[in-house]
């Protein structure tokens, strides 16, 4: 992808924080509304895309000094880990639970642990899609 | 105090460590650290001995899966604890021993992990009582032995010696996963406790025989028994801590176990008792015969692993016989077998254990393990010789050592047998004294060839590798204390078996537990009896083999290597690659279209016939919600954009009329109210989309087909019976009742799960499970296209596709 397109960059740049946004927003809505942990890390992986779309690979490694190999596997090892963490509390694996905290400013507020699961899957998505994008994409 | 599900998970969580620690502490032996874990386990173990001598057992249990009866539930018991207490005090030996035996030039990191990741699989399979756990923890007790026999991958003979032991021991495995699921159709339950309980009344069902079958298939692959023992000779590829371990006193005893922990299930069965005792003899017969005639110390001591496995092998066979009896105490005789074998397998976890270190103290040391090239160490390596000396003879049955007194008990119990009654015995009995006697025979001879070919004689310096020397202090401490447990337990066996033995005894014979003490006395000293008479014949009889060796040894020409069970297990596994190799070229032609076809043809025809078969296609539209204008509108759009892609000149267009589809379809997902759906739909859209341009980058030019009319005709028939097929499916499900609603859940997902998003509370919590592994399985998918497309840019331009 040598080619220069400037408006598409030029809209890429804000494009992209609009879109990492909705990701965030749609993954902490999906307990109670659309979104989730599968959705905000697809949504998360095609903002990567557009950016590498956009520019270049390399601008995009700039931009998000990751290695998305780790993310995915820091993402099954989230989800893995959750499901053991139940043990610790004596209760069968992968039990999910929620309770509702007081937080100063922000109020009245739930907290569950699939959150947690679901930060997981969100990585483990990011991760895999990028990658799997990344070694074809310079396998050229 | 500490519990037994933490003591399986502890070594699992040291070892995912161990690559920090090992980038942290780079000037340290890593093994110092990791030595802590097993010293410390055993204490943690040893400190339940008093309470259990008082016959008490411990139960924990976790629910792990619940809605499948798998729960995490370990059972300590006097069985277990004999195994655990060999798989901590005999690991923490073999650690000490390797901070001397391998140098920090060598991928530390990666042994100890190995290490530590078969000591918690070990643990997890002593103490499990599920069965679907223990076989987990079975399976990777394989895998990890595979990974130690190939630590160094980089020789041949470690990799095929470990393809070898996977191989065999795994596929052992696998049948004893389904005698387990037999026990589990039979009984209804996954525990051991609760299926020896109830198992009395299904001995006549018709699944009770091939269940016992796959399960001592399972056991026998591990422990070596007649005719899969051919792997352990080849797994002495691995570096000797590993042999030490794994190979003679630990994981090869799992399937020892595994018949113990099931002999009140089985025994008192005629197919157990003469499928345990006779291949538990015949292999202690065949073992020791083949020991003998290897030159190498580290197979000959393979070998004879073999055969002392046998030997216990076949003391469990015959205590499985006091079961017959229904525990009358007649039987009781009968159970001194097991005595014998409990006490067995100690005593051969500590004589094979110092043999093997020493072996491996030589083998540094001169550099070579050739018996043909040792001799006359004796004055130069004179500690080693001395552990040496104790371990043989007591694995030859001799006196002041352990091995004296089990050998005995050994005799005693292949005599009794013979006195027997049942099972036919009254015509066959007498081959078990004679067999054990002749095996006896060999194993003396063999033992007297480790000492002397190796201690005495004349030496010759130039034959090895680098001048001998003997081995430091820390080398020489775990051997060491090994052979004075050797001697010390000849001296106070009784403290053995009244801490260890006796409560394992009542875990091999719950019922006979209850009413009476299964203890035994044991003594060094019995009278001039039978058993000591045969000791003796021995001593004699080996003795002169030994010395005449050179006249017999031709008996083992009329074994040629040609016929051997390794020539057989190399030729099923050429077959095996070649037909496999030839199936797979047959089908896989590398053309996209075949494949394409291959799956449409498996799809039509399974999911087509199983609908066809079962008259599941019944379509009822009268419950369907109406079609309203704007559904009708997407629908036809999505049927333009289909049809108007097999026109499409270019591949641009069709990748773009193909998104036409897809986007559609998530606008549908709106129309009817599934903005979940409709949200991953477009994402997944967005990702395909951009995954077909990058792969249309590599793929020819779009050119206009020359297929004959034939073919064009097959393939537009395949794709239309495909869409047709989908759409019936897709009307007739509505119709199926062939499971239960789940809708129950959903509605009330907010107080089951806490969540007003039910798509959410499905993929979180309801079916978490799935979710997991999903995710598990998009990782596995994402590594194999990483590393096919890493594959390919190392092998240069070079493109095996086409």
């Amino acid at each position: 992808m040598k080619s220069n397109d400037v408006i598409l960059q030029a809209v890429t740049k804000i494009v992209v924080f609009i879109i990492l946004t909705l990701a965030v927003y749609l993954f902490f809505s999906g307990h109670n509304n659309p979104g989730g942990g599968f959705i905000g890390g697809l949504v998360l992986a095609a903002a990567v895309v557009l950016l590498i779309l956009a520019f270049d690979v390399n601008t995009m490694q700039r931009a998000l000094p990751f290695d998305f190999k780790v993310v995915g596997a820091l993402g099954g090892f989230i989800v893995i880990a959750t499901g053991f963490g139940s043990l610790l509390f004596d209760v069968p694996f992968l039990t999910q639970t929620m309770g509702e905290f007081d937080v100063p400013f922000f109020g009245e507020m739930e907290f569950s642990t699939v959150t947690i699961f679901e930060v997981g899957v969100a990585l483990a998505v990011v991760g895999v899609v990028v990658t799997i994008i990344l070694s074809i994409s310079k396998d050229v | 105090m500490l519990t037994i599900n933490m003591a399986i998970a502890i070594p699992f969580i040291i070892a995912a460590l161990i690559p920090f620690v090992y980038k942290r502490f780079t000037r340290v032996h890593i093994g110092w650290f990791v030595l802590f874990v097993p010293a410390v386990l055993f204490i943690a173990l040893a400190r339940y001995i008093p309470a259990m001598a008082k016959g008490n057992t411990y139960l924990r249990s976790f629910d792990w899966i619940p809605s499948y009866n798998i729960n995490f539930s370990t059972y300590l018991d006097g069985l277990s604890m004999i195994l655990g207490l060999l798989i901590t005090g005999v690991g923490t030996l073999v650690i000490l021993y390797s901070i001397y035996y391998l140098s920090t030039n060598e991928s530390l990191h990666r042994f100890y992990l190995y290490l530590l990741l078969f000591m918690g699989s070990m643990l997890g399979v002593v103490f499990s009582d599920n069965m679907m756990v223990l076989y987990v923890f079975w399976e990777l007790t394989s895998i990890s032995s595979f990974l130690l026999i190939a630590f160094w991958f980089h020789r041949k003979k470690s990799r095929e010696g470990a393809q070898k032991s996977l191989l065999i021991t795994v596929s052992g495995g696998f049948g004893m996963l389904i005698g387990f699921i037999m026990l589990y159709v039979m009984t209804g339950t996954f525990s051991v406790r609760e299926v020896i309980a109830t198992i009395s009344t299904y001995t006549d069902h018709q699944l009770f025989l091939p269940a016992m079958l796959l399960i001592l298939l399972g056991a026998f692959t591990k422990s070596a028994q007649f005719p899969f023992h051919i792997w352990l000779p080849d797994a002495m590829e691995a570096p000797t801590p590993v042999s030490a371990y794994l190979h003679s006193a630990t994981m090869v005893k799992a399937g020892i176990y595994l018949v113990a922990r099931f002999t009140p299930v089985f025994g008192g069965d005629a197919t157990w008792f003469w499928l345990v005792s006779g291949v538990g003899l015949f292999t202690m017969f065949w073992g020791s015969f083949t020991a003998v005639r290897q030159v190498d110390l580290k197979a000959l001591l393979a070998y004879s692993t073999v055969s002392q496995l046998g030997l216990i092998m076949s003391l469990f066979g015959i205590g499985s016989a006091a079961y017959y009896y229904d525990f009358s105490t007649s039987s009781i005789i009968y159970t001194q077998a097991t005595f014998a074998a409990l006490f067995h397998l100690i005593n051969h976890s500590t004589f094979k254990g110092a043999l093997f270190m020493i072996v491996g103290i030589l083998d540094f040391e001169t550099g070579t393990r050739d018996l043909r090239r040792l001799g006359g160490l004796m004055a130069i390596m004179p500690v080693s010789f001395t552990i040496a000396l104790i371990g043989s003879f007591s694995m030859a049955g001799l006196p002041p050592f352990n091995g004296f007194l089990s050998k005995e008990m050994f005799f005693e119990a292949a005599l009794n047998i013979g006195q027997l009654d049942i099972f036919s015995l009254s015509t066959w009995g007498v081959i078990f004294p004679i067999i054990a006697w002749v095996g006896s025979v060999f194993t003396f001879v063999y033992c007297l060839i480790i000492v002397f070919q190796t201690f005495f004689g004349e030496r010759h310096l130039e034959r090895l590798e680098r001048p001998p020397k003997e081995a430091s202090i820390g080398m020489l401490t775990a051997p060491a204390i090994l052979a004075l447990l050797v001697v010390g337990i000849f001296f106070f066996p009784n403290l053995i078996g009244r801490y260890l033995l006796t409560p394992a005894m009542a875990s091999v014979y719950p019922q006979l537990a209850l009413e009476g003490n299964l203890g035994q006395t044991i003594s060094a000293w019995h009278g001039f009896n039978t058993e000591l008479m045969m000791t003796i014949g021995v001593i004699i009889v080996g003795a002169l083999l030994y010395l005449f060796r050179n006249y017999w040894k031709g008996v083992y020409k009329l074994f040629p290597a040609s016929w051997s069970l390794d020539a057989l297990y190399n030729y099923l596994l050429e077959q095996l690659e070649g037909s496999a190799y030839s199936i797979t070229n047959f089908y896989m032609t590398g053309s996209l279209r075949n494949y394409l076809v291959f799956i449409y043809l498996f799809f039509i025809a399974l999911a087509g016939g199983t609908f066809l078969y079962t008259g599941a296609l019944s379509i009822d539209l009268s419950g369907d919600a109406p079609i309203g204008i704007y559904e009708g509108l997407i629908v036809l759009v999505m049927i333009i954009a289909a049809i108007s892609i097999l026109f499409a000149k270019s591949r641009l267009t069709a990748i773009i009329l193909n998104g036409v589809l897809g986007y559609s379809i998530s606008v549908v997902f709106v129309l009817l109210r599934a903005p979940d759906l409709a949200l991953t739909q477009i994402g997944v859209e967005t990702m395909t989309t951009v995954l077909f341009l990058l792969c249309f980058n590599f793929l020819p030019d779009w050119k206009k087909e020359d297929a004959p009319k034939r073919s064009k005709a097959l393939n537009m028939g395949i794709a239309v019976s495909v869409g047709v097929l989908f759409v019936l499916i897709a009307l007739s499900v509505q119709n199926g009742d062939l499971f239960n609603s789940v809708s129950s859940y959903f509605e009330n997902a907010y107080e089951l799960a806490g969540g007003k998003n039910i798509v959410n509370t499905i993929i979180g919590d309801f079916r978490a499970f799935d979710t997991m592994l999903e995710v598990t399985v998009l990782l596995i998918a994402g590594i194999g296209v990483f590393s096919l497309a890493k594959l390919k840019t190392k092998k240069g331009d070079q493109n095996l596709e086409e």
